[in-house]
């Protein structure tokens, strides 16, 4: 195969990907639309609120084009989705853009602390793990993991903070600091957020990783490897780890789906301003506009994370060819 | 495996057999005993309205239990229909998976919330609403296994054979499908306990007039600097029963699908 015709079928790969993720995004706006319209009672009086009089309820109506037939509303509000206008709050009367740009930082910087946290802890556990395969230390490793994914993230969370907030004193109960502030008070306060959130995940990815260095280690070229007197280390981070790479970061691109679960969580028990308590909340008050908005950014950025994933396959596995 | 079986028996029986375990009444307001530590008297303490937390806690088992049953049971027969429609008629085939996938994209937690915001809380809208997002997992199990099967030369035998459809469904595909789909049960089980509670400490899940584990997480979060035994021990009793499931499940898939478990 020539060089050309290589880097081809990659592009061709990457849009034939793209493309296949249209539907589902379809699928997901089409969902987060009919959820105002499937809510009991009418739309508009929903967004009215109880104190509205009918004539507030018509000017809405026709403000928001109630009375078109649904596929054009639908067709309108695609249209105004991809022109970047996600409408406008009902409680706050706030576009709903600017909100989620005030409530980006803690939540993004949260998730990728957790994600760098967890990586960073569990990857090495699974290769140790695997490494030391039947010993106590895969057994421990394995019965952390099994318990990391049970205990509930809120009870982790609340553990954590009356361990190192209440009875040692060490780390501030609640609450958010953002770098720009100072780089330690930042760091302080999201340690503990981000060892909670990051427990489920560390718990996922060490096993698949022990799991998948397993099997890889019982490969021949593993064996080639120490033969040919390789250093242990070498081995394993050069041969077993990148070849082990692929389930591995499968389950990284789901945990992302997880994360954004447990953001929602976690938020809300240290008191984070972030996209997860504002999504909570605006379900719980019925502000659709802010609803539909975050549901479709939060699926977003999940299709996305994978559609980086599938195409990470290809580069680390050549072998993978769709 | 055992230690799994052993975990979630204990807790069934904690669920069943509460009202003969020395327990009170757990919706018994008492503000005189308001917010006691653990002691003799109220072996878990009680809340702030008196409640003997030892009490709600073994009650709460019977909810959770509950719930995780129904969304395991629910999600899999569900998705086990879907499955084999869409592993064996291609034409709904694509649009099944497309509707999935996008099911999938939503994170889970935000589905259920949205979906319960639809119709009100109370248990029923709460299972529905914890069942749908962990069907997709299924369907494509139960997919993939269908597509695999189709395949096998016995199937194509049966099918020169003369035999119908349903039949083959029965008899080839359906029993392959059923040790995988017990292993994704537990997992959903004990994803659905979770879920549930979390929903609950929200505010968006089971009504507060049943005690259930995240309820009652959910009234401690104001008392937690003061009374940290509200959040605990229901905290712990959950935690130890997702435990029970989910070591129950990795048993399950051992003993079910050797291949697997000597990889892991």
């Amino acid at each position: 195969m020539e060089q050309a015709d290589g880097r081809g079928a990659m592009l061709r790969f990457i849009a034939h990907r793209l493309l296949a993720t249209i539907p589902v995004v379809g699928v997901v706006a089409l969902f987060v639309f009919l959820l105002l319209h499937l809510s009991p009672g009418d739309p508009a009086t929903v967004i009215a609120g109880d104190y509205a009089s009918p004539a507030d309820v018509q000017r809405i109506r026709a403000t928001l084009g109630l009375d078109d037939p649904l596929p054009i509303q639908f067709g309108n509000w695609v249209g105004r989705l991809l022109q970047g206008d996600l409408g406008i709050s009902i409680f706050s009367n706030l576009p709903v853009s600017r909100l989620i740009g005030q409530r980006l930082e803690p939540t993004l910087l949260l998730a990728l602390v957790t994600i760098t946290l967890s990586v960073a802890v569990a990857v090495p556990l699974g290769v140790l793990a695997a490494w030391k395969s039947g010993t106590w230390i895969d057994r421990a490793v394995m019965i952390f993991a099994v318990v990391g994914f049970s205990v509930p993230v809120f009870v982790l969370g609340y553990i954590l903070i009356f361990v190192f907030s209440l009875e040692f004193k060490w780390l501030p109960v609640q609450g958010y600091r953002s770098p720009a502030d100072g780089l330690w008070p930042f760091l302080r306060h999201i340690i503990l957020p981000a060892i909670t959130l990051s427990a489920i995940y560390i718990a996922l990815i060490a096993r698949i990783t022990r799991a998948s260095v397993l099997e890889v280690l019982e490969e021949d070229y593993v064996r080639t490897a120490r033969a040919k007197g390789q250093s242990e280390g070498k081995v394993l981070m050069f041969h077993a780890l990148r070849n082990a790479a692929v389930p591995i970061v499968t389950v990284i691109g789901i945990g992302v789906a997880l994360l954004i679960g447990g953001v929602v969580v976690t938020e809300s028990v240290y008191n984070i301003p972030g996209l997860g308590r504002l999504v909570v909340d605006a379900i719980l008050k019925r502000d659709y506009p802010i609803i539909q908005g975050l549901i479709m950014m939060f699926s977003m950025v999940y299709i996305l994370v994978n559609l980086v994933i599938d195409i990470l396959y290809t580069m680390l596995d050549p072998r993978i060819r769709y | 495996m055992v230690l799994g079986a052993a975990l979630l028996v204990l807790m069934t029986a904690m669920a069943a057999f509460a009202p003969w375990l020395f327990t009170t009444d757990p919706i018994q307001l008492n503000p005189i005993e308001r917010l006691r530590p653990p002691g003799a008297e109220q072996w878990f303490g009680t809340d702030m309205f008196g409640r003997d937390i030892y009490s709600r806690t073994v009650y709460g088992a019977r909810i959770s239990l509950a719930v995780g049953l129904a969304a395991a049971v629910l999600s899999v027969a569900i998705g086990l229909a879907i499955g084999l429609l869409a592993g064996y008629v291609r034409l709904l085939d694509a649009i099944l998976m497309r509707v999935m996938d996008g099911l999938m994209a939503i994170p889970g937690i935000l589905l259920a919330i949205a979906l319960i915001s639809l119709s009100g809380a109370s248990l029923g809208t709460v299972i529905i609403a914890i069942t749908i997002p962990e069907i997709p997992r299924v369907v494509r199990l139960v997919r993939a296994i269908v597509l695999t099967i189709r395949e096998e030369p016995y199937v194509e035998a049966a099918i020169a054979a003369g035999t119908r459809l349903p039949l083959i469904l029965l008899r080839h595909v359906l029993p392959n499908t059923i040790a995988p789909l017990i292993v994704q049960a537990t997992y959903v089980c004990g994803s659905a306990m979770l879920t549930e509670a979390i929903l609950s400490f929200l505010g968006a899940g089971t009504p507060p007039e049943i005690p259930s584990w995240g309820n009652i997480m959910s009234e401690g979060r104001t008392y937690f600097q003061i009374s940290p035994w509200i959040i605990f021990f229901p905290g712990v009793a959950l935690a130890l029963t997702v435990l029970g499931v989910n070591v129950l499940g990795d048993g399950l898939r051992d003993t079910l699908d050797p291949r697997i478990a000597r990889k892991m």
